[in-house]
């Protein structure tokens, strides 16, 4: 008797502990990242102005803005989300739904797992041969265009340190983020869904068109959120495409030079003069708000595709 | 009266004639050119190259200049195959990125817009180092260097140095191997090494042991929270870094910075537009930005070297680096 009393309390001791330790865990990263918000706030939001955001890079710092890197991280952002998101989501359900157990399978799959431990870098250096440069098949300073250099529509070949390439460039980084998280989304759909619609007459497709790509939907947005996360803070990739850091022009097409926030708030970082370490900070906080409202537009559609499965 | 106003009017009208003639020629009309320039190369020949291009951008709208940082040898890749219009660089070009160029057909044109000088900094409150010579720069960084200031000087006290140096990718730290440890040498392990010039500032302002160096603008900007340690060169007197001694080229840490404009694109008129300008404001904003202008003898040649379209470059010769002062072999 007494010595279950003991092992009883000892157990609620046991227990305290542990979810103390949670806590504390938890508070450590809270703790950590509020730190560091305080901090950017504190040093960079008495810079926000509407000029701060539609003014181009000056060596003044009180004539610099973001307009450029801004408007260059949407743009890039925007080509990396079409293309790798459609592209993760596809691979996975070609993966999960029709691929057989065969070794290609356990090939690619293989394949996939090690790429999304590469540094960022290492794609960096492969977009460079293969959407900036082609391979050098095309000489770089003669490019082959199509349309006018100021339209919509104008489209060169090699694609140069463009919009498009540094989309593209994101787009590989998150890829295999994507594809993992969209597999592990369909394998949390019941096989009971999958059986249910077969042994009604679904076709293959239209199981994974009108049930599990549905049911699977709400777990590949936050999938995608945190590649599109990924993707908007990734400098490195840019830089070694190409990217310019001092533009004076926000894109037209898809072929424009472009800079983006993260290396903006690099270079400014990383300069002498005080008023500039504002300005980073400044950037930051404009980065953050652009990140969140990417993630929010996510977490809509997540919460539009989660109701028809709850009724 | 009557004599004189045909001739008044025959003057006004030449020297309209002239007036306009000077307008084609000496003008652009910047509202009108279009296109795009781009131009990479080393960040320490960028804030020159920021400043032009702010300026320039303000009156040529529609031209779209883009400037990157991949350094002087990553822009030199770049520049070699045709990628970029114009490449910033604080070194001469080397033999073989001039072979490279050659292979792709690549023509250059090569201007020296400003001096870059190197200052070696300690902390305010070193009372020991009074000057340094090239020889004691080159035992305090080389590998298996001095530990102990003493061991570099007996006068000096026996404290261990922390010695802080630029990023080894970084031009600057290029062109302090060159000048300080020869071209075999080899840097100590044991530095503190970062590619960001502020943090070099902040670990030499706070260790009264410590030693660095990087660019004259960086100290400019950090004047007091630095000293500059006059360094004595092969002529045997400590020179402080200023603006006379990097141009009599007496200070012995002081460089050349350049611009190299592919010869196709000196062609088009955006081209040209931007890197006359360049020549025209070189001088305001180089010294607005904390380097140090050509003298203008120097200045003269650029601006005679530039109208001739002069192609090539003036320091490799046979495939070889040709060594020598800038002020005697630059034509």
């Amino acid at each position: 008797m007494a010595a279950g009393v003991i092992s009883t309390s000892r157990r609620m001791l046991s227990n305290r502990v542990f979810l103390w330790s949670c806590l504390a865990a938890t508070m450590i990263a809270i703790l950590l990242l509020s730190v560091l918000m305080v901090s950017i706030a504190i040093e960079g939001w008495s810079s926000i102005s509407w000029r701060f955001l539609d003014s181009f890079a000056s060596r003044k710092p009180a004539q610099a803005g973001i307009k450029a890197p801004l408007l260059g991280s949407l743009w890039v952002c925007a080509i990396c989300g079409l293309a790798a998101i459609p592209m993760g989501i596809g691979t996975a359900i070609y993966l999960e739904e029709f691929a057989k157990r065969s070794r290609l399978k356990r090939f690619i799959q293989l394949n996939i797992s090690n790429l999304s431990g590469v540094p960022s870098i290492v794609y960096g250096i492969l977009a460079l041969a293969a959407f900036v440069r082609f391979f050098g098949l095309a000489c770089a300073d003669e490019p082959w265009t199509l349309g006018d250099p100021e339209s919509l529509f104008f489209i060169q070949f090699p694609f140069g340190p463009s919009v498009l390439a540094g989309g593209l460039t994101l787009a590989l980084v998150i890829l295999p983020i994507m594809i993992i998280a969209s597999q592990e989304a369909f394998r949390a759909v019941p096989p009971s869904l999958r059986q249910g619609a077969l042994a009604l007459g679904s076709t293959p497709w239209q199981v994974v068109r009108l049930v599990t790509l549905p049911a699977a939907m709400p777990t590949i947005m936050t999938g995608a959120i945190l590649a599109m996360s990924r993707a908007i803070g990734e400098a490195a990739p840019l830089l070694v495409i190409g990217g310019f850091l001092l533009v004076f022009q926000t894109p037209t097409n898809l072929m424009s030079d472009f800079t983006v926030l993260p290396l903006q708030i690099f270079n400014w970082a990383g300069r002498p003069q005080a008023d500039f370490h504002k300005l980073a900070a400044a950037a930051i906080i404009v980065q953050l708000v652009v990140l969140i409202s990417f993630n929010s537009v996510a977490i809509i559609i997540r919460q539009k595709l989660q109701r028809p499965l709850q009724s | 009266m009557t004599n004189t106003r045909p001739t008044s009017m025959i003057r006004i009208a030449l020297v309209t004639a002239i007036l306009s003639i000077a307008a084609q020629d000496g003008t652009r009309d910047f509202a009108k050119l279009k296109g795009a320039v781009r131009i990479d190369g080393s960040s320490t020949v960028y804030p020159i190259t920021e400043a032009v291009v702010e300026e320039f951008s303000k009156i040529a709208k529609k031209v779209n200049v883009t400037v990157g940082i991949s350094g002087t040898g990553g822009g030199f890749k770049r520049f070699c195959v045709g990628e970029t219009a114009i490449s910033n660089a604080s070194r001469p070009i080397t033999p073989s990125e001039v072979a490279l160029a050659a292979t792709s057909n690549i023509e250059f044109i090569e201007i020296p817009i400003a001096f870059d000088a190197l200052s070696v900094v300690v902390h305010p409150k070193n009372d020991w180092v009074k000057s340094i010579t090239i020889a004691q720069l080159k035992a305090i960084y080389s590998a298996g260097g001095g530990k102990s200031w003493k061991d570099i000087d007996p006068s000096w006290p026996d404290r261990a140095i922390t010695a802080y140096s630029p990023g080894t990718d970084s031009g600057t730290f290029d062109y302090f191997k060159d000048a300080v440890l020869g071209k075999e040498g080899k840097a100590r392990a044991d530095m503190s090494v970062s590619e960001d010039d502020n943090v070099l500032v902040l670990g030499v302002s706070g260790d009264r042991d410590a030693i660095g160096f990087f660019g004259l603008a960086y100290f400019e900007e950090n004047k007091d929270k630095l000293r500059a340690v006059p360094v004595i060169g092969s002529s045997g007197v400590a020179v402080s870094p200023s603006a006379k001694t990097v141009h009599d080229e007496t200070y012995p840490l002081s460089r050349p910075l350049f611009i190299y404009v592919n010869g196709k694109a000196a062609a088009k008129p955006e081209v040209a537009a931007l890197v006359e300008f360049f020549l025209d404001q070189c001088d305001e904003l180089v010294t607005e930005v904390g380097y140090i202008p050509l003298p203008s003898a120097t200045l003269a040649k650029v601006h005679a070297n530039w109208s001739a379209k002069r192609l090539g470059t003036q320091f490799v010769k046979d495939g070889k680096q040709i060594e020598g002062r800038f002020g005697d072999l630059f034509q």
